[in-house]
């Protein structure tokens, strides 16, 4: 039983790709609180920027935002190659749609500096997990989105080499919800425990019976992980986590707004209770929030905040580095 | 010219139908006039704040040629006719009655940026003419394009135009005219606080609604008290302390969240899981929510009907524990606004 109890991992991520695609303007949303028409003020990443977040407690991410223009790009895969693609946890690489040199006839740069990227990770980490982000999806027309990313999709992997069929890919803007459906995914094969929570959870489910139960990472508001009950898997809305997350995450900004900056914790209960659903959403862990979703009725408040706080203790231990 | 400006059987008899006495009811529900310069930035408001279309949007939108009429399915029926600024209405040769007839609010819209002598002169001429003959219109000014300006600017320039309209009327001969004045920005909420304002002024038990909700928000410890048109984000009536825009964002967005999570959760019908009396309680009930423990800042939100919702800012330390009380006393407060509204 000692490896359930991991020392606070830390996790190298790569954010690459080529210049002006986005990486930074995403690394801001998601992990510094900016909102998305506040991404304009960036300039240009030089060289590497690192930058660590603390996951979850017993998670540090350590980001290396990997400036894109092509100067930085070829030192990376000479002189910095172990340096830089050593011990990688994720590779994230972002692609940018309204790039001409992906795919035309006259010049592939973007996927040969990709397939170059991707040779040098499996070189010194062949472990790694590589996610694709198709970035700005907004400007390509709703009605072709699907049929682009397919396309996308499948020459990425063509060019995957050694990571051929692992790779996964996700289109995504930082102005709706996709970018925390990539990034939640992200952060959820980094973190460690992840059964043993939603073993947790499911009790907590049992003794509420909720229909769904979704653990909230604090600072980022990215789904870490969720139960859900068959009836709850009714609900016509598949991409529903990415939703909650920026939802929340706007209201977390609003209430910001009125208070004044730096509160750690945005709020402590939230309850919704109307004939057709109820809702909690409450702070859990030091490092977490709970969404309990219970079938319309009376909700009995106290009795779930009990059962929360049954739970609470349990995971507030996984969350404890060491 | 002869494109389209209406006559009379355009108006609310078309609805009608022979309904009489229904007719009798919607020909009191006011009707609110956007006019002002072409490019004053008329239609963008109504576009932000009916349609909910982004600020950014704005700038792709046409000159409007024709009158543009929108119902509006907010607490109250309102129709909001768009006027196109090219026209001169006091031209003889309209059919005033038709458009000036039964107007509720006319709202001015001024371009700050623009050299605003002209349009000033429009207004007072308008006001001069419609009292006349319409003397129950009231007048809001919305001093719009405000956010150009620089913050030392703006109260200059709206002093400035204050003073001209009022000495231009008092010329003519109308002392204290029931004009109001707002700054406004379609970028951020004070173009929805002025139209709330606005519509307060459309709303005959303002003062019953204000004088319930200050008695409300001294017996449960609220700072700031509002009745909020769920759907504009209109508020139609407030407690009487002093005007707070963050606020107003703040409540405003607090019903974003509730309205998204709805729609996220709401896919169950509530026959499903009750019938008979246990589903009527529960719909008299209505949808009911707060947020504790936003540095020390507690949000309420209670359902009163469709349209409107009850939304309180507490700062109160007991909050958690006089829950019940105020629930309470928020349940009475609902149950007098339903028969005030007239909605029972």
């Amino acid at each position: 039983m000692d490896n359930l109890k991991t020392k606070p991992a830390k996790k190298k991520i790569l954010l690459m790709g080529k210049s002006g695609s986005g990486k930074s303007s995403m690394r801001s949303i998601i992990f510094s609180n900016f909102v998305a028409k506040d991404v304009r003020r960036l300039g240009a990443t030089i060289d590497v920027e690192h930058a660590q977040f603390k996951f979850l407690g017993n998670l540090i991410l350590n980001l290396w935002d990997c400036g894109g223009q092509d100067a930085f790009t070829e030192t990376y895969l000479t002189s910095q190659k172990s340096h830089v693609f050593s011990e990688v946890g994720v590779l994230i690489y972002v692609f940018d749609t309204e790039s001409r040199q992906f795919h035309s006839p006259n010049s592939k740069i973007d996927l040969d500096t990709y397939a170059h990227i991707i040779n040098a990770l499996h070189q010194y980490s062949p472990h790694a997990h590589v996610f694709c982000l198709v970035h700005k999806m907004d400007l390509v027309p709703n009605d072709r989105r699907d049929e682009f990313l397919d396309n996308k999709s499948i020459l990425i992997n063509h060019y995957s080499g050694g990571f051929k069929n692992a790779v996964r890919t996700y289109g995504t803007s930082i102005w709706d919800q996709t970018l925390y459906l990539a990034w939640g995914d992200i952060v959820q094969c980094l973190t460690p425990n992840l059964d043993l929570m939603r073993n947790y959870l499911s009790k907590l489910g049992q003794a509420t019976k909720a229909e769904e139960i979704v653990l909230f990472e604090r600072a980022t508001f990215l789904r870490v992980t969720d139960v859900t009950t068959p009836t709850g898997e009714e609900n016509p809305y598949s991409d529903r986590f990415e939703r909650l997350s920026n939802l929340i995450k706007t209201f977390k900004h609003s209430l910001q707004m009125y208070t004044g900056q730096g509160a750690s914790h945005p709020f402590g209960e939230f309850t919704i209770s109307c004939p057709r659903f109820n809702l909690v959403l409450s702070r859990l862990t030091p490092n977490t929030y709970v969404l309990v979703v219970l079938p319309p009725g009376g909700m009995d408040l106290v009795n779930t905040r009990l059962n929360i706080m049954g739970v609470r203790d349990g995971l507030a231990a996984l969350d404890q580095p060491g | 010219m002869g494109k389209g400006i209406p006559t009379a059987d355009a108006g609310p008899t078309t609805t009608g139908n022979g309904d009489i006495k229904h007719r009798s009811k919607r020909d009191q529900k006011p009707r609110l006039l956007l006019m002002g310069l072409k490019r004053s930035g008329k239609t963008s408001i109504s576009n932000v704040v009916f349609r909910k279309m982004t600020p950014s949007d704005t700038i792709f939108l046409d000159t409007t040629t024709t009158i543009q009429k929108e119902a509006t399915h907010t607490f109250m029926d309102f129709q909001i006719w768009d006027l196109p600024g090219q026209i001169d209405y006091l031209d003889r040769s309209f059919d005033a009655e038709s458009i000036f007839g039964g107007v509720g609010a006319m709202i001015w819209v001024l371009d700050a940026l623009d050299n605003y002598m002209e349009t000033v002169g429009h207004l007072t001429d308008t006001v001069f003419h419609l009292q006349q003959s319409y003397p129950s219109i009231k007048y809001s000014v919305f001093i719009h394009k405000i956010d150009c300006l620089t913050e030392d600017l703006r109260d200059d320039t709206v002093r400035d135009i204050t003073q001209r309209i009022t000495d231009d009327l008092y010329d003519v001969g109308l002392e204290n005219p029931p004009i109001s004045y707002h700054s406004t920005s379609i970028f951020d909420s004070s173009i929805f606080e002025a139209f709330s304002k606005v519509m307060q002024s459309l709303v005959p038990q303002l003062p019953v609604l204000e004088s319930l909700l200050d008695t409300i928000g001294a017996s449960c410890h609220f700072e700031k008290v509002y009745l909020f048109d769920v759907i504009s984000k209109i508020y139609i009536a407030s407690d009487t302390t002093s005007v707070d825009l963050r606020a107003y964002e703040l409540c405003s967005d607090f019903i974003n969240i509730i309205v998204d999570l709805s729609e996220v959760y709401g896919w169950h019908q509530e026959t499903d899981f009750h019938e008979g009396e246990q589903l009527a309680a529960l719909q008299a009930h209505g949808a009911e929510s707060y947020v504790n423990n936003i540095k020390g800042y507690t949000l309420y939100l209670r359902e009163i009907n469709r349209n409107l919702s009850f939304i309180a800012i507490s700062k109160d330390p007991a909050f958690d524990r006089e829950k019940s009380l105020i629930d309470y006393n928020v349940g009475m407060l609902r149950d007098t606004l339903l028969k005030v509204l007239d909605y029972v």
